[in-house]
């Protein structure tokens, strides 16, 4: 295999790096508006610097910032399915959905030759990931050297690259506008607290540095299911919460018959699958509502070449 | 009679109620008061009846920390008192209402102990709440179950300061008990934390029923965070937040915080130190509900309270 076969990056001339697409996300949401800021600054001083690569910065749901929450009517981050993006818009259309087609004119439209080169969209977790870059593709070689890069320039913060398995076609999230786009997620941090900067600096001269990259490879985590919490059949309430020999063992290898929840009154529930998996998004507050206590993930190793830029 | 002279007689505690969803979000308490109310048998003593309660349903079932305005503050004479009925904010009517089930405040036929069931998001471990310092009775319960739990640890914070002390829903009772346990999100139940919290209420039930039955307490010393200060984060002047709690104060709930050690980093990196004059405890350090209420954490003075003997009358 040819590895040290150096192959041209297309240039990224438009990128766009998104905040607050849910309220209470605060680390993207402070490193949007500090980025804001300098940019307001650079402006003001008149700073004349050729500039081959122009950056668009988003507040996405700024409706939701203003009142800390995740979402004022519905997830802004599932709103960007083609059908969303396309349908028509009725007068009682959900505040988020007519955001979703406002970012679409902003950053897109999606699937055309005016999209933005890459959208970056930033989120925080309240389950102990650390910093992971989350993906439709496994092979876009845009997103696997972005977590190369990442992984060499971040030492204090551990990182996985996982991977969404959907098809092109039913993308749903804001970082699908873009012609290549990843969500960067970074946790634990609760909802409406900020802890964790996102060490973002570092890929702007990464992308617009002409260099070359160099090859190697990426440990993908694919994911492969979701779990519930087990609920009371009447009210749908959750009768357990996560095992405590499972909360925070984000990327721990699950077991066939290791703890998974533990009941209100004191029971012990065993993972029942018959492959070992990662499990990841282990007790995400949001997730919640949407049926998920935890996703399960396989991994695998995936070669990338050296790359260049024009 | 007394073996100890000064000691302080109280009424049998036959009226005690558990509140959890003061604050919707906050998990812990509700998923135990949830529990309970389908099966009370844990929380069951002798001689006592104890209500699990639901504070603030539709904050619960929105699983947000309230709906029109903090419950947690709505217990002031004014509140209580306004008319207006529907008109009201939500949480107003609700602390009116609790106030006529577990109430009136300050009259005798209020509940004897409510215990009101909190998360923070700060590392804050078990922490007891009292509400004043010449409150024998809570002093006692306090030092019991810290002994109790020994050598797993639960701190008592006492907010007795004239301006930062405000009206909680547990005030309505004659000996109001905060337990707030974390580092938990909001909207999250941890494991670990639900049955830590679960334990504590199990050892404050028994002091009750050893109280009611006749036990004498002999006097005792308890050691107390005394709540001084509220730190805000640095703002610029459009109200936005500019820097973060410093990496080495996160987490640091009831350390010592010395003049001249870091208190903030800002976003680009420069280190804003604590100027007080003396060492002070920090706590609620980075709780998420108080952005809004521009507290960063409140500063604590360590004291050492002696509580009489007790015994009921």
């Amino acid at each position: 295999m040819e590895v040290d076969k150096v192959v041209c990056l297309p240039r990224l001339s438009r990128v766009a790096v998104c905040g607050g697409t849910h309220g209470n996300e605060l680390s993207g949401v402070y490193l949007v508006r500090e980025l804001l800021k300098e940019e307001k600054k650079a402006m003001e001083e008149e700073e004349e610097e050729e500039k081959p690569v122009s950056v668009v910065l988003v507040l996405s749901n700024p409706w939701a910032i203003q009142q800390c929450r995740r979402y004022v009517k519905t997830d802004l981050n599932r709103c960007f399915t083609h059908a969303s993006l396309n349908g028509p818009l009725s007068d009682s259309a959900p505040y988020e959905l007519i955001r979703s087609k406002e970012l679409n004119t902003l950053l897109g439209p999606k699937g055309s030759p005016e999209a933005v080169d890459l959208v970056c969209d930033l989120h925080n977790t309240t389950a102990n990931m650390g910093l992971c870059l989350i993906a439709y593709s496994d092979c876009d070689w845009i997103c696997l050297h972005t977590f190369k890069h990442l992984q060499a320039s971040t030492s204090n913060i551990p990182m996985r690259y996982i991977h969404f398995d959907v098809p092109k076609e039913e993308s749903y999230s804001l970082d699908s506008v873009g012609k290549h786009g990843f969500a960067m997620e970074i946790g634990p941090q609760p909802h409406g607290v900020v802890r964790l900067q996102i060490p973002l600096f570092c890929l702007f001269r990464f992308y617009f540095s002409g260099t070359i990259i160099e090859g190697g490879f990426v440990d993908v985590f694919t994911m492969v299911k979701h779990i519930d919490y087990p609920r009371d059949s009447e009210t749908h309430n959750i009768i357990a919460a996560i095992h405590p020999q499972l909360q925070d063992r984000d990327f721990c290898l699950l077991h066939p018959e290791d703890p998974l929840f533990q009941t209100f009154s004191g029971e012990t529930l065993r993972y029942k699958g018959k492959e070992p998996l990662y499990p990841f998004f282990i007790n995400e507050c949001a997730y919640y509502e949407k049926g998920i206590a935890l996703s399960l993930a396989r991994k695998r190793r995936v070669m990338i070449p050296c790359k260049g830029t024009l | 009679m007394s073996a100890y002279k000064n000691s302080v007689c109280f009424n049998e505690a036959r009226r005690v109620a558990i509140f959890g969803g003061t604050h919707g979000n906050e998990m812990s308490g509700v998923t135990l008061v949830n529990l309970w109310v389908k099966n009370s048998a844990e929380i069951q003593r002798k001689g006592v009846e104890t209500k699990p309660f639901i504070a603030n349903p539709k904050a619960v079932e929105k699983c947000t920390r309230y709906v029109d305005t903090d419950l947690n503050r709505a217990f002031s004479p004014e509140n209580l008192s306004a008319p207006g009925g529907d008109d009201l904010p939500y949480e107003v009517q609700r602390a009116q209402e609790i106030n006529r089930i577990f109430g009136p405040k300050g009259s005798p036929e209020a509940y004897d102990v409510i215990f009101d069931l909190h998360n923070t998001t700060s590392n804050m471990g078990c922490t007891l709440i009292l509400e004043s310092s010449k409150d024998h009775f809570n002093l006692q319960m306090m030092n019991y179950i810290k002994k109790a739990i020994t050598p797993a640890s639960c701190l008592v914070l006492l907010n007795e300061h004239p301006l930062l002390k405000y009206s909680t829903s547990r005030s309505v009772a004659k000996h109001p008990v905060g337990l707030e346990v974390g580092p938990q999100p909001q909207g999250v139940l941890r494991s670990n934390i639900f049955e830590a919290m679960r334990v504590i209420l199990k050892h404050a039930l028994d002091f009750i029923e050893l109280f009611n039955e006749g036990m004498e307490f002999p006097p005792c010393t308890v050691e107390v965070f005394w709540v001084s200060e509220r730190i805000d984060y640095p703002r610029d002047a459009n109200g936005n937040i500019i820097a973060m709690v410093h990496p080495n104060l996160q987490d640091c709930d009831w350390e010592p915080l010395n003049p001249g050690d870091p208190m903030f980093q800002t976003f680009d990196g420069k280190t804003i130190h604590y100027q007080g004059s003396g060492t002070v405890y920090p706590t609620f350090i980075n709780e998420a509900a108080y952005y809004e209420k521009q507290q960063a954490f409140v500063t604590t003075r360590r004291e050492t309270l002696v509580a009489s003997a007790i015994r009921k009358a």
